[in-house]
């Protein structure tokens, strides 16, 4: 074991400081040492999604990410977005269009539609799709998942040209 | 899995970093976005006792328009090239790898330089710098030095690269107004690790007539003088390029690297800017 290493980092608005190994990746720091479980491991090497959480605003790996070399940085796990106006968009959706069965995927799922909705407002289905071959779901056949995702975007569309006029 | 223990330290300048790896008697492994190594540590494919993580050198984040060419810091993430948030020698080549490469999350972390260092066959920007002739710009303890493309990657995951060097960056001659480019890449799903890469540049104001055969066993094989392939599709030539860069008639990867350099040949005929 290598001796602990000091990371200061800033998770869902709060400054959080802690002594760690190195090797610890963000995942197991912020469920094993913060108690944020909501932030799901899968595969642990990248290619499931399962983890998928935001680092200074963008959809990040936690799993292969060392939380030492987080430090500085603005961590937002699912637990964040209570209040956030697009994910309260996103859950709705998800939940009328069957986006979601086991729930296992859904945390990382969120982090990466959330992403969709926001850069690429203009995205078909085809491009949505795209987007999520990262994040892998075994239960909804990703249908309900597109479906949910395209209705946010249409209905931010509507709602922007309402809004400019 | 977790990673084996390592000792972990993150300098903030290429001179520290240059010391750190000098002081580990080569033990230590220098690290960027981690996208690859991350996996592979949590795998324990890799083992280092101790990484030197480049992420905190800001000046490997710089980029350099001299006109003529472009020079790219190691340290840019895939997204900044695929939201052309830096500059683009390519004329949209580079955007269209980035936004192929494995996904978006990815992509925010994994870095041109990292890739290069990798020098993973099957994977996009390896094979892009071999198309585009790209020059990698190192520093270590004797100074800086300039390594061309064909002499970068030397084997699958083995490159020029010495154990005390950092990868500075790449410089990329600029195409011409004129050019057309082709990129096709067979894989099982979308981000995924290639099965093969074939791609093509159409430079003809500058003599440049490249194509590349990639995701093989080692470095990407080069078609340095492809103007034939470009001008008409000959199939007994293509079996030939195919065979120089030991593929294996009858076998999948033949047939699979066989329909990406078609398909790629098809695409630069019917080049339009907007990907392959």
């Amino acid at each position: 074991m290598t001796l602990p290493m000091p990371v200061e980092l800033c998770v869902n608005g709060e400054r959080v400081s802690a002594a760690i190994e190195p090797r610890t990746h963000l995942a197991d720091f912020l469920r094993e040492h913060l108690n944020l479980t909501g932030t799901n491991l899968g595969c642990e090497q990248g290619v499931c999604g399962a983890c998928t959480l935001q680092v200074d605003g963008v959809p990040t790996r936690s799993c292969t990410v060392l939380a030492v070399s987080c430090t500085g940085a603005e961590v937002r796990t699912i637990e964040d977005f209570d209040a956030d106006p697009v994910m309260a968009q996103l859950r709705e959706a998800f939940s009328a269009e069957h986006a979601l069965q086991c729930g296992y995927c859904t945390p990382g799922m969120l982090a990466t539609a959330r992403d969709i909705v926001l850069r690429l407002p203009d995205a078909d289905d085809a491009r949505v799709r795209h987007e999520l071959a990262g994040n892998l779901c075994r239960c909804t056949g990703y249908v309900g998942l597109v479906r949910a995702i395209r209705s946010v975007l249409d209905a931010r569309k509507t709602a922007g040209a309402v809004n400019r006029t | 899995m977790k990673p084996a223990p390592f000792d972990y330290r993150r300098p903030d300048t290429v001179e520290a970093a240059l010391a750190a790896l000098a002081g580990s008697n080569g033990v230590a492994k220098a690290v960027a976005g981690g996208q690859s190594l991350g996996p592979m540590l949590n795998l324990r494919l890799a083992q280092p006792a101790e990484l030197i993580d480049l992420g905190g050198i800001a000046a490997l984040r710089e980029c350099l328009d001299a006109g003529t060419s472009v020079q790219l810091g190691a340290g840019i993430t895939h997204a900044q090239i695929e939201d052309g948030r830096i500059p683009d020698p390519s004329r949209g080549l580079m955007s269209f790898v980035a936004r192929g490469i494995a996904y978006r999350a990815v992509r925010n972390r994994g870095t041109l330089g990292g890739s290069l260092a990798h020098a993973d066959p099957a994977a996009d920007w390896i094979n892009v710098m071999a198309l585009l002739d790209a020059t990698c710009i190192v520093m270590g303890p004797r100074g800086q030095r300039e390594i061309a493309q064909r002499d970068w990657m030397v084997g699958a995951f083995t490159t020029a690269l010495a154990d005390d060097e950092v990868l500075l960056g790449v410089r990329i001659a600029r195409l011409s107004p004129g050019a057309r480019w082709s990129y096709y890449k067979v894989n099982r799903k979308p981000g995924e690790f290639a099965e093969a890469i074939c791609a093509f540049v159409d430079d003809g104001a500058q003599g440049r007539r490249r194509a590349v055969i990639g995701a093989i066993d080692g470095a990407p094989f080069v078609i340095a003088d492809a103007g034939a392939l470009i001008e008409r599709w000959d199939e007994a030539l293509a079996h030939r390029h195919l065979c120089e860069a030991g593929l294996e008639p009858g076998t999948l990867e033949y047939q699979l690297h066989a329909v990406a350099l078609r398909r790629a040949a098809a695409a630069l005929a019917v080049f339009t800017g907007e990907g392959a």
